[in-house]
């Protein structure tokens, strides 16, 4: 049966609120989630403030800022810091969304964060993406051809081309997957919606001459049918692609050839 | 702790082969009970406080008796088809299992107390 609740140790309680800075006229309250493997205590979550004057207009620019200049101890992921590589998808006032192109403006009252949901955590906003990122080269995430010619490149045509528009942008930050709830209960089995949008872009590529062991290879009651079109994985997209339109159409294309 | 590697944990047991039969099925009998439920509550509303003679000559018509089996058919194999999705969801282990026997074995007798029970008024 799936846990409702969360298990004792993963409880979380009421953590540190650090000091306000001194001659702050625009400041911004954080409470962020915290927990360290090596302390062996529950989570908890901490409270810090923010000179507003003083720091950039994204989240990340705040957790950068906290992390200089109030705890260093804050452990979160981040890279690129302008959504292209997908390393600080975290849990921002509710929803799933990369923290470098999610901007404080959009957040009324104190800003919470926490880790993708329903993830193990290795530290604070760390989540652990293993599986997630196994179940991505499942799909053979790769063009996958059988024919030797042409020996250079292949072509498309701008047509069917653009039927990748909406697939490629994806930056795998697992924020789709870690908001949808089939995915939160059976997420050992089912795909996810992106390792099932990055399976779709290699099944629609013209190029691509494995189709049908692709879906072969999806056709599962877990793997592809746990989607029960919920749309959280659309909604929280910060792409804004739709990967339960990817996977409906899979579901269209297994229909096509068996009926 | 077992020593698996990320893919093979992945990959699990392969694909089943199966389930695009069960996801077809469903929209079959969705689209079916679209059109048979207007017709069932229709037909039912009209039989609806009469006396028992009442409802007997009205069931013993063949319309309202097919629509009613019709509709205890599609409905009930449809209710077993998505129940069984609502288990597989959110039931793991040996229990999901014995609850998908228990459902399949409630919708089937479901079915055919309706269609008895309409069989018996019709006949």
């Amino acid at each position: 049966m799936v846990q409702l609740t969360l298990p004792k140790n993963s409880r979380i309680s009421v953590g540190k609120t650090w000091p306000k800075p001194e001659g702050a006229t625009n400041i911004r309250t954080f409470k962020i989630y915290r927990w360290n493997p090596d302390d062996g205590k529950n989570p908890r979550i901490d409270t810090y403030f923010v000179d507003m004057d003083d720091c950039g207009p994204m989240i990340l620019d705040a957790l950068i800022k906290i992390k200089n200049e109030i705890d260093p101890t804050l452990t979160f992921r981040r890279s690129c810091r302008e959504g292209i590589c997908g390393s600080c998808a975290m849990n921002i006032d509710g929803i799933n969304t990369l923290a470098c192109i999610y901007g404080m403006d959009e957040i009324k009252g104190d800003v919470k964060i926490y880790p993708l949901p329903h993830m193990p955590v290795v530290k604070d906003l760390i989540p652990d993406l293993t599986h997630f990122y196994a179940q991505h080269a499942s799909i053979m995430p790769w063009l996958e051809t059988k024919t030797n010619r042409p020996a250079k490149e292949w072509k498309q045509s701008i047509e069917d081309r653009k039927k990748l528009d909406g697939l490629y942008e994806c930056v795998m930050c697992a924020s789709c997957s870690t908001s949808c709830p089939s995915y939160w209960w059976n997420g050992d089995r089912y795909l996810g919606p992106a390792a099932l949008l990055h399976a779709y872009r290699w099944i629609i590529d013209s190029r691509d001459e494995a189709t049908g062991e692709r879906l072969d290879q999806l056709e599962d009651p877990f793997k592809l049918y746990r989607c029960h079109t919920i749309m959280n994985c659309a909604k929280t997209c910060p792409k804004g692609l739709n990967p339960a339109k990817a996977i409906a159409h899979i579901k269209k294309m297994m229909v096509e050839r068996a009926v | 702790m077992a020593f698996l590697t990320d893919r093979k944990r992945a990959a699990g047991l392969g694909s089943a082969k199966t389930g695009t039969e069960h996801h077809w099925h469903m929209m079959v009998s969705s689209v079916a009970l679209c059109g048979l439920i207007p017709f069932f509550v229709f037909t039912f509303g009209r039989a609806l406080g009469g006396s028992y003679e009442e409802v007997v000559a009205y069931y013993s018509q063949p319309f309202p008796a097919i629509i009613a089996i019709l509709t205890f058919l599609t409905g009930f194999m449809h209710f077993k088809s998505g129940v069984q999705v609502l288990i597989e969801d959110y039931v793991h282990g040996f229990w999901r299992k014995a609850l998908i026997i228990a459902m399949t074995c409630l919708s089937y007798t479901a079915m055919a107390v309706g269609i008895f029970a309409v069989a018996r008024l019709a006949l």
